[in-house]
């Protein structure tokens, strides 16, 4: 196993997580309803554990620092995470797409990484698919009923969907050891997860009868080589704001 | 070995002393979060898996492991890990676990064979008046593994322990 090309995989993974997790966490006593408020907060807890977990592995597998000096320790550019986790939670549709088109693509990643070479990334990836399987779920039914709610409910789905979609697809953008990755068997690559995820989610927008918009070409690429939106540094300020007080406190 | 079993048998007794502080009807061992005890001269060794991955409560469950076993003072040394090599699911609840989550008023997580379906995770019976008119009202609840369902015989929304 090439344990820079698997370092680089995991990282692009495990910042997705913590970022997402942190803006899922920015809909706590904001929701909606009281059980969309703990559903987001829910799923933030859940994302930040899925981070932690693969950090931890890192850290005792592949001689990275500590969990908490990876996730809230490094600088902008360092991180690793794609430009649809960054943007602002915007209001409950945005926030909803997004989930939607995000977690879709954890559950088919995970589910392939069940059969990775890498052992404890496969024994992770058990597990964290099982709990995946109610994010889906929920962003699911989520889309089914304001798909078929009101003319403003569909037409907001409809907008942020196109808003969306083309952030969603460089989800997929390879790291720059996608032939080791692959070779290695640790993963069977974003090429692969991109095509399911695809199919997946024009039969699901289908059955909500909502149209993915056409590919205008725009590209969201960068976020996995360390280019990120300008929503991403805020963000890092607020979210590292305690830690950075003082970086080597014992907790 | 006579010995030997013997004191895997203490740790697995005083290990019913440790609770889930998120329900602290059912212990550790009722949860089926520990797999595998095992001694060897005067080490006692512990492996665990948490519930869910972001599980908060496994950090103060591993310490009270640890200290639970010291009291007994029969081991030098008391090493209490937690990894992923057995995936904990809600299959691994024993049946008297179950009760007692019942007892507690969460509907019990049920047994699933194989890949868990969707439909499965909104099936449930009311803890309450055991009837299944019930419908999923959020697959997320109070704590990571609950969800919120609602029963509509005796008109009342009930937590259950969500399969997984």
């Amino acid at each position: 196993m090439n344990i820079e090309a698997t370092k680089d995989l995991l990282y692009r993974m495990a910042d997705d997580e913590l970022i997402i997790g942190h803006r899922n966490s920015e809909w706590t006593g904001l929701g909606p309803i009281l059980e969309e408020d703990i559903a987001f907060s829910s799923m933030a807890q859940d994302k930040i554990g899925h981070a932690k977990a693969l950090y931890e592995i890192m850290h005792t597998l592949l001689g990275e620092d500590s969990p908490d000096k990876l996730a809230f320790g490094r600088k902008e550019e360092q991180y690793r995470c794609c430009h649809l986790v960054e943007h602002p939670i915007g209001e409950f549709d945005f926030s909803l797409v997004r989930h939607f088109l995000f977690d879709h693509s954890e559950l088919l990643r995970y589910e392939m990484l069940k059969e990775s070479s890498f052992t404890p990334l496969a024994q992770l990836s058990k597990k964290i698919f099982g709990e995946l399987k109610y994010h889906v779920l929920h962003a699911d039914t989520w889309m089914k009923q304001l798909a078929n709610g009101t003319e403003e409910s569909r037409a907001r789905l409809q907008s942020s969907l196109n808003e969306c979609y083309p952030l969603a697809l460089a989800i997929f953008e390879e790291g720059d050891f996608e032939k080791e990755i692959i070779d290695s068997g640790v993963f069977t690559g974003e090429g692969v997860l991109k095509e399911k995820w695809m199919e997946t989610i024009q039969t699901k927008a289908a059955e909500c009868g909502l149209t993915l918009p056409a590919d205008d070409g725009s590209e969201h690429f960068g976020g996995r080589k360390g280019y990120h939106t300008e929503h991403l540094k805020p963000m890092l300020n607020e979210m590292t704001e305690v830690f950075s007080l003082d970086p080597n406190a014992e907790w | 070995m006579n010995l030997k079993m013997n004191k895997i048998k203490e740790i697995w007794k005083v290990l019913e002393n440790v609770k889930d502080p998120e329900i602290p009807a059912v212990s550790v061992v009722d949860l089926g979060i520990i797999t595998s005890v095992e001694t060897s001269d005067d080490n006692a060794f512990v492996v665990m898996t948490p519930t869910f991955v972001g599980c908060p409560a496994i950090t103060i469950m591993k310490m009270q492991i640890q200290k639970q076993i010291e009291k007994l003072g029969l081991f030098n040394q008391v090493e209490v890990k937690i990894d992923f090599e057995t995936p904990w699911t809600s299959n691994r609840i024993s049946d008297e676990g179950k009760r007692k989550l019942k007892e507690f008023g969460l509907a019990p997580p049920p047994n699933f064979e194989g890949t868990l379906t969707m439909e499965e995770l909104a099936k449930v019976s009311c803890p309450f008046c055991g009837s299944a008119n019930t419908t999923l009202n959020s697959p997320f609840g109070s704590t990571l593994c609950r969800a919120i369902h609602f029963c509509y015989d005796c008109d009342q929304g009930f937590e259950q322990f969500k399969p997984i």
